[in-house]
């Protein structure tokens, strides 16, 4: 009976040594294909700039839509900047006098703090005039933090927008 | 290029027309010497880059290939590195034993590549008890180790280093059974012996079953030896943040780190010289035209061939497996391989014994 | 901040205390857990977190409930979407809206895609504490295909900010639909690779079958929930018991084991992966047409207590907002679970060594930044 019990051990030692084995097989297996497929995903940046186009829904950083006669359509009623939770718009306007005799709001110096923004998108769907969208850089490192305060309005623009 | 044994002699006598004995001696030894250390140091260099290649394209991805051509002058750029880094002295620690501990682990390793044929006549030191040597020069490497984490004054290192003593000591006796097993087929200790007595076929074949069971009992000791692959938690980084090696930065890092990479080559050196014919090509039969064919190719390009293979199945080890913990490190050595290893060692002495092998 | 919550008194020979300190490869994120070890065994383990509590709750009361959202996606960064949807649907429940289908078939399948995606984090990092490299990154190359899918339709990839009260930012991009039945056909064949190079490994199995043992009562004691509180037995998916979005109109299994070690935690995460291809699978080749967001004058809740409750890939997530009917909630509290699911480290540890400290906290799946928020 003894006897009977060791050797059922046995057996039992020399098939828990097999299958072990044999799933440390398996899981060389895996790697084994991969290296010898050896496709490696990377991607060799920065010699591809040239052929990197982001997603077109890409937030990027915030811009003023310009378009070819460098107008944009910002009217500075601060809306986006009311909406941005933590203060990373700030819209500075001034009054002039209209052709029409009303005077009315212009934009002076739209500021933008990149090093704040948190991305959420709340500032493009609140302008009425369609001013704002996210652009399609990445690349915002700088050495000194002065250089992520970005001036939005280009310039030499003036506006397009509507009278409200 | 297929013999160097007469180009060593002409060498030799060259320095002692021109030497007084002693002198010619002492020549001799010190460009041996400097002939070891170079060739140590560029393998080092290089098995770092194959290393960082092999598992890159295992993990789907590229691999150093920025700096120099492919990426070939990678681990120089890091040596320069290391080289240039600031050595932090810690303050309790004692400091003696601190800076000697990676010189005992290297001297250790430099040491035991002097005695492995690389080719025919191309073997510094060819002793008549070479497996012994290389065995217990190998396990002068622990002391640097258990030196370094004591002298660490540092828990993390402390407990790493006394998890590497303990894993070290117990895999030792495994590698030494599973190569006296070859040495009983082969009948000497000394290296150039057991390449002769492979002349007509690799003790893995000849051996058949036995052999090849002891091979791979070979293989999994020699790894855990060397703490790498799944046996790496004396130095693991996910959690002792680099064991016992943490406290110590600049060229003696890279001394340790030199030092597994080549305590690597030096098991799988071991194991093409025992298990599969060392320098000799590989012949099949008395198939002359293949066996020929085969002859053409130098013997050093097989010596270096197969130890390649044996490294890359030591990496694929590595970079496959989850790390094995300390308790069932030693279960696995003391319950599984130490039993198994005995019950080869007697049916290879029984085979040698009826002369049941090829 | 820094003193022991209780303190250790080395009581025996041979006891010492290691900081696996903020800094350290394998506690993800900055958590400080003071170990009392025995030699190679731990007997107890302090927890200190707090290394990056940034206020969100404070912060949220001067935020209007739209602009909460971007305060919640940064809590447990893994599970953004759901985070977002657990606020959104908060603040429906108490302005009594209902979004359209087209916004609930939408909002779940993103939330599905979000928990495989975290999952998938979750298993390339708990490979790579345990040793097996190359698992971390098998994991990341095939969470990339779910971030493309994110980045597509909202414009980033961890931090979206698009579920919002009210429907969803913006519509999903015309790609979206094929890109998931893509990503599902190529990850239902990843996954076997994942079971050869991890689960079915003879040397993952001795790590981990066994280590970290947690009743069903103290799961339901201290509150775990999740895989982690699944793996128990504790019936805890809020997919089930309370049903949100389009969660009632499929068909799905909740995956539950009664061992409660750390090799079934990793099964039901594996597993949950499984299912949440099914749900996906069932929900996006038919998604209704539909308003994406619903046309409130004002996003503000009436006055009064509110709480709503979702599923995110490490638990039960718990939103409860007392509003006095201004613009801002007057107290957002968030039950997070990454909170619940610490606190019981110290209980499944004791006893172990080391190495298993890893692989139960690897296989409790902490997210710091949820835990102090």
């Amino acid at each position: 009976m003894a006897l009977l019990n060791t050797f059922k051990e046995t057996c039992d030692y020399l098939r828990e040594i097999w299958s072990g084995v044999g799933s440390l097989l398996k899981g060389m297996h895996v790697t084994g294909t991969y290296f010898l497929r050896g496709d490696g995903v990377t991607q060799q940046y920065p010699e591809n700039r040239d052929q990197l186009r982001m997603f077109d829904n890409f937030k990027g950083e915030l811009i003023l839509i310009h378009d070819e006669n460098n107008q944009h359509s910002c009217n500075a009623c601060n809306s986006c900047a009311r909406k941005c939770p933590n203060g990373s718009i700030e819209v500075a306007s001034v009054r002039v006098q209209g052709d029409d005799g009303r005077s009315k709001r212009v934009l002076e110096k739209y500021t933008y703090h990149l090093e704040s923004c948190t991305f959420c998108g709340l500032c493009v769907p609140a302008c009425d005039q369609h001013a704002l969208a996210f652009g399609q850089t990445f690349e915002h490192a700088v050495f000194d933090k002065a250089g992520l305060t970005k001036i939005l309005n280009k310039p030499g623009s003036t506006s397009k927008a509507k009278d409200e | 290029m297929y013999d160097f044994s007469p180009l060593i002699a002409s060498f030799t006598s060259l320095l002692e027309k021109t030497f007084s004995p002693f002198w010619a001696g002492a020549v001799s030894m010190v460009m041996l010497g400097v002939a070891v250390l170079t060739f140590y140091a560029v393998l080092g260099l290089y098995l770092v880059y194959a290393e960082r290649k092999i598992c890159a394209r295992m993990q789907n991805r590229i691999g150093p290939n920025r700096v120099g051509p492919m990426g070939l002058f990678q681990t120089v750029a890091d040596l320069i590195k290391l080289l240039l880094k600031e050595l932090i002295y810690i303050r309790n620690a004692d400091a003696f034993l601190f800076n000697v501990a990676p010189f005992i682990v290297i001297v250790a390793s430099i040491m035991a590549i002097g005695s492995i044929p690389f080719a025919r006549g191309l073997q510094a030191v060819d002793l008549n008890i070479g497996v012994l040597y290389i065995l217990a020069i190998s396990s002068m490497g622990v002391i640097g180790i258990l030196v370094a984490g004591w002298a660490s004054n540092n828990k993390f290192s402390v407990i790493g280093a006394m998890r590497s003593g303990a894993q070290v000591i117990s895999y030792e006796l495994s590698v030494g059974l599973a190569l006296l097993g070859v040495i009983t087929f082969a009948g000497s200790m000394q290296l150039s012996e057991v390449i002769a007595s492979q002349q007509d076929g690799w003790w893995i074949f000849k051996g058949h079953i036995p052999a090849f069971i002891a091979f791979v009992i070979y293989l999994i000791a020699g790894t855990a030896e060397t703490n790498r692959g799944p046996f790496d938690l004396p130095e693991a980084e996910s959690e002792l943040t680099a064991g016992f090696h943490t406290e110590y930065s600049g060229i003696k890092f890279a001394f340790f780190f030199l030092a597994e990479y080549m305590n690597m080559f030096i098991i799988a050196a071991l194991a093409t010289t025992l298990f599969l014919g060392g320098w000799l090509p590989f012949h099949l039969y008395e198939w002359d035209a293949f066996n020929r064919l085969m002859d053409f190719v130098p013997p050093v390009i097989w010596f270096f061939g197969k130890t390649a293979l044996v490294i890359y199945l030591m990496m694929w080890f590595k970079w496959t497996f989850p790390r094995l913990r300390i308790d069932q490190l030693l279960t696995l050595e003391w319950k599984y391989l130490l039993p198994i290893n005995l019950m080869n060692l007697l049916l290879i002495s029984f085979l040698t014994l009826m002369k049941w092998h090829f | 901040m820094e003193e022991a919550i209780i303190d250790i008194d080395l009581k025996e020979k041979e006891e010492y205390i290691v900081n696996m300190g903020p800094q350290h490869p394998s506690t993800h994120g900055v958590l400080r857990l003071e170990t009392c070890l025995q030699g190679e065994k731990v007997k107890y383990l302090v927890p200190h977190c707090g290394y990056i509590h940034r206020g969100i709750e404070k912060m949220s009361e001067k935020l209007t409930y739209p602009q909460l959202i971007h305060l919640t996606d940064r809590m447990d960064y893994l599970s953004a979407h759901i985070n977002n949807e657990a606020v959104s649907l908060c603040v429906e429940k108490a302005m009594e809206v209902e979004v359209s289908d087209r916004v609930k078939y939408i909002r779940t399948i993103l939330a599905e895609l979000t928990r495989i995606a975290s999952h998938q984090l979750w298993w390339a990092a708990f490979g790579m504490d345990l040793g097996a490299l190359t698992t971390f990154f098998y994991g990341m190359r095939d969470r990339e295909k779910i971030l493309d899918i994110f980045e597509e339709s909202t414009g980033s990839r961890l931090i979206q900010s698009f579920i919002t009260p009210g429907g969803l930012m913006s519509d999903v991009h015309r790609n979206f639909q094929k890109r998931v039945s893509e990503f599902i056909r190529y990850f239902r064949r990843k996954l076997p690779e994942y079971d050869a190079l991890l689960t079915d490994n003879v040397i993952f199995r001795e790590r981990t079958q066994g280590i970290g043992i947690l009743s069903k009562e103290d799961a339901i004691d201290y509150g775990v929930t999740g895989p982690s509180g699944r793996a128990s037995g504790f019936h805890c998916d809020i997919r089930k018991i309370e049903p949100y979005s389009a969660y009632p109109l499929v068909k799905f299994n909740e995956i539950t084991y009664t061992e409660g070690d750390t090799f079934h935690r990793y099964l039901v995460r594996i597993n949950e992966m499984r299912e949440s291809m099914n749900i996906i699978e069932q929900l996006v080749d038919n998604i209704p047409s539909g308003e994406i967001m619903l046309p409130l004058k004002v996003v503000k809740a009436p006055k009064g207590d509110f709480y709503q409750r979702v599923e995110t890939a490490r638990g039960e997530l718990g939103v409860f907002i007392v509003s006095d009917g201004g613009p801002s909630p007057a107290r957002i509290k968030y039950r997070t679970p990454n909170f619940s699911n610490l606190f019981v480290l110290n209980k499944l540890v004791a006893g172990h060594k080391i190495a298993d400290l890893m692989a139960i906290s690897g296989s409790l799946d902490l997210v710091i930044p949820d835990i102090d928020r």
